[in-house]
């Protein structure tokens, strides 16, 4: 298969980390390689994390800036910021719930407008799947589900090398007990989700 | 069981490099492990500790890495396969038994593991490690991949009974902090038990023995440039005359670029895995060979500045070049774009970019600096701090650990950080060299590390500071790990000794010791106080558990706090702590009562009294 170089953005604790193992996991259900890496920042101390996860035979584990073909933000800001590991092919999925950083919740900063981030990513981007994924993953049971939700519409997006199949096994093996029927409902409702937005789009 | 445990060879499994790397040291059985945690190394030692608890593995986390290596000494020096890892700095403190134990060498496999940290992700600086191995005569092999992180690492044990000499496998953050999919080999047994043999002409490194254990570690290395010249890790891919000299995980990125500028026919790559020492006679046949070549590593020129002198031996004028301008900095850490352009540039072949996108329109970005945790008892510290030392002319020598953080605004407590331990002893030194009032910063595992010989040097120097120690009872900033003055008890852990900080400090002399609970800040600012007019060495012992470690444990009983009516917006909450609990509503201080832990400092600062507990329902 044709190289996939995958960007995962998130806030520390929105479960970026576990989202990427339980696509690794997917990719070797479909004899796919794989490779990951992750960079932890202060993640516990409100920081971000960003993982690059890279799909067929291309050897790095990195990705460059410009080189994404899909960004998945877990917070729109997040996702805006990483606007530079895109180009114009790039498709991008984005939670639209914001989490502020500090300095903007204590009115040292302000938050970019909502509307104003799809706009610019719209414009410059291939595709903006974009919805409040964690309304949907509290619609799923917990809040934290708000990961699977989003891996629900990335596999939507037909752009990855994996079927639904293969990333229902993974969240059945890969995640805790007690939230597989939620993280199961939670991926169904992101992936109907990224099906309207492309639809309205 | 442990998942690293399973004895399942041939299976393929998804692995963190570091997971991998614990693995291929379970395979070669070893049976002896030590560390000081320092990122990106720590999830070895973590997953090697959490092995030893349900096997004959002996781990044991030292109290710095000098000690670390030289418990590992010993253990390889009685016959065990042992295994000792740090961060590169950590090797610092490690570099004096490494010298020496090059020349003494050892019995059973020992590999010293160096995660070096390119681009500083979380480190405070970026030296390149490869040179400790030149330095010191030890051989080193360098992965390049997950799959090869496991793999070398079993290799490196019997590397090093094969010279009888310490093994440095050397790794970056994007080998350590990297997954793929490593197929597993077999479990090895370890020996746990070993005897160590008396032998001191071999042992006791007086200057007539260490004359002639140079020539003995001479004669090693010339047996490991032998085992070099033909390893299966020095590898050359290609037939063309386009050379590409590369290491670690630029390996990867050159296997990109070539392919992606279609000039996989025209290179030919030489990926070093084994890089001390380098293969001379192996890299000459290969210039040999080559119209140009192009050297890709991230760091220093090490290779470089060999491949250059060996082309000199071998009488060849072929231009060779890596670090310089237009081409590969010294600075930071490489990336695949970035390579195929210097390659493409250095071949003289198309780049094939990506058009990136203009960004020209896109708003500011708030950004997200790390912040210490909401209910961190350092803020509280750090505070009392400020307010004990108002109209004083003071500088803060702060350490390394969650509290570095102390240096942002608005706490403004940190003026100086070198390395672990500094704060104590350039403490000394400022106290000295000027008028200023000095208060130095060390956290509580720090202070065993290397804050300790500082505050000895300090009090028989008859220095004059005030040294806060921050004990939170744990290594917060690598994730928690043990120290010696932690309560093992509490962690069901059996057969530990717990040091007392206060004893110690007193042990060494310091008279005016005083214990304070952060969280009372009246208190703590007069005692705090007190010590500051201490003419002398004075320790104030700041003692309050770690707020994450504490809700790790279950032990902590969060008891949020909200904003009442009484609040008139002085805000001195926000403009004085910045604790991230905080947010505007409108014009209005709120707390999130998810994030509050209920510490109540904010509380106590409040002028009007306006933060209150919230109400039980």
């Amino acid at each position: 298969m044709e190289t996939l170089r995958l960007i995962i953005v998130a806030v520390g604790g929105q479960g970026n980390l576990l989202a990427s193992k339980v696509l690794g996991e997917a990719a070797l259900l479909a004899a796919i390689p794989v490779r990951m890496s992750e960079i932890h920042g202060m993640a516990q101390r409100g920081g971000v994390v960003e993982s690059a996860i890279v799909f067929g035979e291309a050897q790095s584990n990195i990705i460059s800036d410009g080189e994404a073909d899909i960004l998945l933000g877990f917070e729109p800001a997040e996702t805006l910021r990483a606007l530079n590991k895109c180009n114009r092919e790039t498709a991008v999925i984005t939670n639209l719930s914001p989490v502020p950083p500090f300095t903007v919740a204590i009115g040292k900063g302000t938050y970019p407008d909502l509307a104003r981030i799809q706009d610019l990513i719209r414009a410059k981007t291939r595709q903006l799947i974009a919805f409040d994924a964690v309304a949907l993953a509290k619609a799923a049971g917990s809040v934290m589900a708000l990961n699977i939700v989003l891996l629900g519409a990335l596999l939507q997006t037909g752009r990855l090398p994996i079927t639904a199949e293969q990333l229902e096994t993974a969240i059945r093996t890969k995640t805790k007990k007690a939230f597989v029927d939620t993280n199961l409902k939670a991926f169904r409702l992101g992936y109907e989700a990224a099906e309207r937005a492309a639809r309205s789009a | 069981m442990h998942k690293l445990l399973i004895d399942e060879p041939g299976a393929e499994r998804l692995l963190l490099g570091n997971e991998a790397i614990a693995r291929g040291a379970l395979e070669a059985g070893v049976a002896f492990a030590t560390t000081y945690p320092g990122t990106p190394s720590s999830e070895i030692s973590l997953n090697l500790f959490q092995v030893s608890q349900q096997s004959d593995l002996y781990f044991e986390y030292s109290t710095n890495e000098k000690v670390a290596l030289e418990v590992a000494a010993g253990a390889a020096n009685a016959g065990l396969r042992t295994m000792c890892m740090m961060k590169h700095v950590g090797l610092n403190v490690a570099a004096d038994p490494l010298m020496t134990l090059a020349y003494v060498g050892v019995r059973g496999g020992m590999v010293i593991l160096s995660a070096d940290d390119p681009n500083m992700f979380s480190s405070q600086n970026e030296q390149d490690n490869r040179y400790y191995a030149k330095m010191s005569g030890l051989p080193m092999l360098e992965p390049s991949s997950v799959q090869e992180a496991l793999e070398m690492t079993a290799y490196a044990f019997e590397l090093s009974e094969q010279l009888h000499e310490p093994v440095i496998l050397r790794t970056t953050t994007r080998i350590n902090h990297s997954s793929a999919f490593v197929h597993l080999g077999p479990l090895r047994k370890p020996v746990a038990k070993g005897r160590f043999n008396k032998d001191p002409f071999n042992y006791v490194t007086v200057p007539a023995v260490s004359r002639r254990l140079h020539v003995k570690l001479l004669e090693n290395m010339a047996k490991a440039a032998e085992i070099s010249e033909n390893s299966a890790y020095n590898t050359v891919t290609g037939n063309g005359r386009l050379g590409i000299v590369c290491n670690g995980v630029s390996f990867n990125y050159v296997r990109d670029a070539v392919n992606e500028l279609g000039i996989a026919e025209r290179a030919n790559i030489l990926r070093v895995g084994m890089s001390n020492p380098l293969p001379t006679d192996k890299i000459k046949q290969y210039l040999n060979g080559c119209e140009k070549v192009l050297v890709v590593e991230e760091g220093e020129p090490f290779m470089e500045e060999a491949v250059k002198a060996f082309a000199q031996e071998a009488g060849l004028t072929l231009k060779i070049q890596g670090k310089g301008e237009g081409l590969f900095s010294r600075l930071y850490e490489f990336d695949p774009a970035m390579v195929r352009r210097i390659v493409a540039g250095y071949f003289g072949v198309a780049d094939i970019p990506k058009e990136k996108l203009d960004l020209s329109d896109v708003p500011e970005i708030p950004a997200r600096p790390p912040n210490l945790c909401a209910g961190c008892s350092h803020r509280a510290t750090f505070y009392a701090v400020k307010k004990a030392a108002e109209g004083l002319d003071a500088i803060y020598p702060n350490d390394i650990g969650c509290y570095t953080l102390g240096f942002l605004p608005p706490l403004s407590m940190g003026d100086f950080v070198i390395c672990m331990g500094s704060s104590v002893s350039s403490a000394c030194g400022f106290s000295k060299a000027t008028d200023q009032k000095v208060v130095a910063f060390i956290g509580d595992s720090t202070f065993f590390h290397s804050g300790l010989t500082g505050l000895v040097n300090a009090v028989h120097n008859n220095h004059n500071f005030t040294l806060v120690i921050l004990d939170n009872g744990t290594t917060a900033m690598t994730g928690h790990q043990p120290h010696p003055g932690v309560d093992m008890d509490a962690l069901n852990m059996a057969g530990y000794h717990r040091i007392s900080i206060e004893a110690v400090v007193r042990a060494v002399g310091v008279s005016h010791v005083t214990i304070v609970k952060p969280f009372k800040i009246k208190k703590s600012i007069e005692a705090i106080r007190e010590a500051l007019a201490f003419k002398g060495v004075s320790v104030i012992i700041s003692q309050e558990i770690c707020t994450l470690y504490a809700r790790s444990l279950g032990s902590l009983k969060p008891r949020a706090f909200q904003v009442s009516d009484r609040c008139t917006n002085h805000r001195d909450c926000i403009n004085e702590l910045a604790c991230p609990a905080f947010y505007l509503e409108g014009e209005r201080v709120r707390i999130d009562a998810d994030a509050c832990v209920g510490c109540a400092v904010c509380a106590q600062i409040c002028p009007e009294n306006a933060i209150v507990p919230v109400k039980s329902a």
